[in-house]
């Protein structure tokens, strides 16, 4: 077992149940043991026993964030879209938040979608979480059947095979690449300060692919999209989708068509990029679920470059700092414009 | 035989209903004569209307078997295919794919019973069909009670038509409306209460009930207390549809799909059933 | 009694070459995973050699071929000078044969399912009249395979031609139809295969027989609204993200959306799949949606599958291919779901 994941998981469970015994919070947002080897399913735990079943691994890969808008939403009592809150505190949920879901929850807040007083941020350091992909081709595509994990490896084995991995061999690449492994925002702290990454060049997929010529980085992503299902996974699975109807749905006018057709498949996927732009934390959920592993956070890595050049912000590290583009400064740059 | 494949009609006429100008009636007539001498519908069913780039939208038929020649449609402007249909000109091609569905069990379970057929705003739709055929099957059924509200004057479909229905002795007629209105000198009072009012007897009688869901609640304690049960009332369930065939999967209310089990049920089995409708 | 042949690797591929005389061949494909959208897993034989026929279910179900993505229904003009503007006619449909070698029984089982809700489908029936199965038995099993929980087997061969075991390095092909009795026929070169080939291939189908159980009997004896309405469906809801990875993947997710597209003066009414995950897929025109909630469209999906299918049909709508265990992004397990419906009194 990790040592370190082992009492952060402690943390969280004796912290929990006490929040959740206090009544101080209606629900916590975080991850139990999922069925498969490597996996964390996350998971609401709404009474005291539940947050005996918390955990905190290197197999955390869904960003909580994402259910952070809707859970507090559903514990409002009912009422008409057009009715007043009722008067009074309502009830209160807490979240695990490491560097990138912090991120998330201060944008959450600052594009007013919850409101800081009904949140409850336990906030852990992050040494970052295992990609599977990887994990399977050091295996050669073998099936694992068991899988744990120590401080700095995890040991994998099945059918005829049994090895340890170097985690840091195996860790995603957006974790690769972290310039915020500690919470931004936090209420009670789990385990300890992580420290910082030594990251050399925090978008060397961008750089490849801004390398190419127009029509090569064009044949990139056509190739890169040419799997999609369309099944939305990775946009269902962040944060910073919220939308009540996406572009992609509407029928009124539609957009954007229905099946398969590369464009309709391309135009999801550059304007699902845009609209995270300024916004993305790079915490890799969208990568990390896709059912063809198709590797769209280059779009928003390359985004979240421009608007560091352009704006010079970082989406959600500073609560205070206006958010890029939905803010209008005299002093913005305009040469991009025509 | 293509299911998918919708027969090609003309829109013979096209009247506007309601003050509000949403809700049209469209009168078809199909282009090819076999397809026309082949297509019978029984009260209740319904058909998809394919507007060819538009799309298609399940729309109940207004019209009777036994008005031969031309299909009838009583269509709200709600969506996208309504709404290109409501600016279609006379004369205009159109598909229709039906019927589709099962239809009030007209020659059947509900033969030579009392009815009362209780409706509430643009949903007569089909029950006017059901009607337009127990007047012209008069002998097979027994007393014919119509109870039909909207909230104005001006909301009420197929008014010419509920004057000359009014005037017979063969069926009795009550329509009201919710509100007071200004030359308006019917009933007043929404349908649930006017249906306590009438008070019809539940003695080997149906009733026939279409109309927003709030109606058809409130309408059910009135008729319990003069001890209507739940397996003498017909509802007509609807869902979001696309193939009307019970393979696509969208109306499923639970197990059953209302494009092809219904739509028309008891209220017996309606409550069965999830409430996903 | 079935014919039954005993093949030698390169037989097989003599068997391949002749079949791709007259019809497209599909094998698996351990590529990338980049290609036509959704094809993932699959590749068109190119007359070189049988790959490796990896256990478990290929990355894409066999829906790829049923329900392409989209499928032309009608076609019709818009030109204001065309007599027969706004006529829908019928779609020219594909005319070419397919033989699918190397798919699981699963998969298989999954086109007998959907045969079921689709047997008067003219599109679904055309394609599968020109599509032979050629499957392979599992002799091994995934982590996340569960076709006898579910009423499969390991070994069954449901709406297979062939069914094809590998024992010892030979292939023992069994044959299961007319369709595939056509194919061997024209293909020559293999002999039956050996008295002990073929007790081998009895005994392991008996193995396998032994696991099956019933979860498709127990839960239809169950009272409806009683598993509708247990209480483990906010649970598995909370997790749930909505998205729509485990109904594309899976084989017997067969709902479809029709809708018309025109570009230029020329139309066509498609239909592509639809996902009862998403809220569209149930609202109404006036914005009303019977299953508004996400608990409600999880729900569905499950109970769809476990309940409502079997109780109309007869079987599970489940092949139990894993596929959505292992691609779902929150880890929501079918299986977990099966033992808390069974669980339900």
């Amino acid at each position: 077992m990790s040592q370190i994941n082992s009492k952060i998981t402690e943390e969280i469970r004796s912290k929990v149940k006490a929040l959740l015994s206090a009544e101080e919070i209606a629900a916590f947002v975080g991850f139990i043991d999922g069925t498969l080897p490597m996996t964390a399913r996350p998971f609401t735990a709404r009474s005291p026993e539940d947050a005996d079943r918390l955990v905190f691994n290197s197999f955390c890969v869904v960003n909580p964030a994402v259910y952070l808008p809707p859970l507090l939403k559903s514990l409002e009592p009912p009422r008409r879209p057009t009715d007043p809150l009722p008067e009074g505190p309502l009830p209160k949920v807490g979240i695990l938040a490491t560097g990138c879901w912090s991120r998330n929850i201060s944008i959450q807040l600052q594009e007013n979608q919850i409101a800081r007083e009904r949140v409850v941020v336990l906030g852990t350091g992050c040494r970052g979480m295992v990609d599977m992909r990887k994990v399977g081709s050091i295996i050669d595509g073998r099936e694992i059947e068991k899988a744990y994990e120590l401080d700095d490896r995890i040991s994998v084995s099945g059918k005829g095979f049994s090895e340890e991995i170097l985690l840091e061999d195996v860790l995603r690449d957006n974790c690769l690449t972290c310039i915020c492994p500690n919470p931004v925002i936090m209420d009670h702290r789990v385990g300890g300060q992580v420290p910082d990454r030594r990251v050399d060049n925090r978008f060397p997929f961008v750089d490849e692919i801004e390398s190419k010529s127009l029509d090569k980085r064009w044949e990139w992503f056509q190739n890169e999209i040419s799997s999609c299902i369309r099944c939305y996974a990775c946009r269902n699975v962040c944060p910073l989708c919220y939308c009540p109807t996406c572009f992609v749905d509407d029928s009124r006018p539609q957009w954007v068509g229905k099946s398969l057709d590369p464009a309709d498949t391309s135009i999801f996927h550059i304007l699902r990029a845009f609209h995270c732009a300024g916004r993305c934390t790079n915490c890799g959920s969208c990568e990390t679920v896709c059912p063809m592993g198709i590797n769209m956070r280059v779009l928003t890595s390359k985004l979240t470059k421009d608007v560091i050049d352009l704006y010079g912000t970082e989406a959600g590290v500073d609560s205070d700092a206006p958010l890029p583009l939905t803010t209008y400064s005299e002093t913005d740059r305009q040469d991009f414009m025509v | 035989m293509n299911p998918y494949l919708p027969y090609s009609a003309r829109i013979n006429d096209a009247v506007v209903e309601t003050e509000d100008g949403n809700i049209k009636t469209f009168r078809l007539v199909l282009e090819n004569e076999e397809e026309r001498r082949k297509f019978r519908q029984t009260p209740g069913q319904f058909a998809m209307l394919s507007l060819a780039g538009k799309g298609e939208i399940p729309i109940g038929i207004a019209s009777s078997p036994t008005e031969e020649g031309y299909l009838m449609f009583t269509v709200n402007k709600a969506g996208l295919v309504t709404t290109a249909l409501h600016q279609m000109p006379v004369g205009a091609r159109i598909g229709v794919r039906g019927p589709l569905g099962n239809g009030f069990p007209i020659n059947t379970e509900i033969k030579g019973k009392n009815i009362v057929i209780i409706a509430g705003g643009f949903a007569f739709t089909t029950l006017r069909a059901t009607l337009i055929y127990i007047l012209a099957n008069r002998a097979d059924y027994g007393k014919v009670t119509v109870i039909y509200g909207a909230r104005t004057p001006g909301m009420l479909l197929y008014k010419d038509e509920f004057k000359e229905w009014e005037k017979r002795d063969d069926v009795d007629v009550h329509v009201t409306i919710d509100q007071e209105a200004p030359d308006w000198t019917g009933l007043v009072g929404f349908v649930p209460t006017v249906a306590g009012e009438v008070g019809p007897s539940p003695e080997n009688s149906v009733a026939l009930i279409c109309g927003p869901p709030i109606m058809i609640r409130f309408t059910m304690p009135p008729l319990e207390k003069i001890g209507w049960t739940d397996d003498q009332v017909y509802l007509s369930l609807e869902n979001r549809m696309k193939c009307g065939l019970g393979v696509c999967g969208h109306c499923n209310v639970g197990p059953i799909y209302p494009c092809k089990d219904g739509p028309v049920f008891t209220r017996t089995q309606v409550k069965s059933l999830p409430l996903e409708y | 009694m079935n014919k039954i042949y005993g093949l030698e690797r390169a037989d097989l591929e003599k068997w391949l070459s002749r079949w791709s005389e007259k019809s497209t061949v599909y094998c698996p494909d351990e590529g990338d995973g980049r290609g036509p959208a959704s094809f993932s897993g699959w590749k068109v034989w190119a007359g070189d050699v049988l790959p490796e026929i990896k256990p478990g279910p290929a990355k894409c179900s066999i829906k790829t071929f049923y329900f392409p993505q989209p499928e032309s229904l009608h076609t019709f003009s818009t030109a204001s000078d065309d007599p027969d503007a706004f006529l829908l006619m019928e779609a020219e449909r594909d005319r070419s044969a397919n033989v699918l070698v190397g798919l699981r029984p699963c998969d298989a089982r999954a086109v007998y399912l959907n045969g079921l809700p689709y047997s008067k489908d003219p599109y679904f029936q055309h394609r599968d009249s020109r599509t032979t199965l050629v499957g392979f038995s599992c002799l091994e099993q995934c982590s996340t395979c569960f076709c006898q929980e579910v009423g499969g087997s390991p070994f069954d061969t449901h709406r297979l031609d062939i069914a094809i075991t590998e024992i010892k390095g030979r292939f023992i092909a069994e044959v299961l139809s007319e369709r595939g009795e056509a194919l061997v026929d024209g293909a020559g070169g293999a002999g039956p295969a050996s008295d002990k080939e073929i007790a081998e291939l009895d005994r392991l189908k008996n193995e396998a027989k032994v696991l099956k159980s019933d979860s498709g009997e127990n839960l239809k004896a169950k009272e409806l609204m009683a598993l509708y309405n247990a209480g483990f469906w906010d649970s598995v809801a909370d997790s749930c993200l909505n998205c729509g990875a485990c109904t594309f993947l899976c084989p017997t997710c067969y709902c479809f959306d029709i809708q018309d597209e025109v570009v230029g003066n020329k139309g066509r009414r498609i239909r592509y799949w639809d996902s009862c995950m998403f809220p569209l897929y149930s609202q109404h025109a006036s914005g009303h949606n019977p299953r508004g909630m996400k608990m409600q469209r999880v729900r569905n999906r499950f109970m769809h599958k476990l309940k409502y299918f079997p109780d109309r049909f007869g079987p599970l709508s489940c092949v139990g291919c894993g596929r959505c265990i292992r691609e779902c992004p929150v880890n929501i397990d079918i299986r977990e779901v099966l033992k808390d419906l069974l669980g339900v009194e």
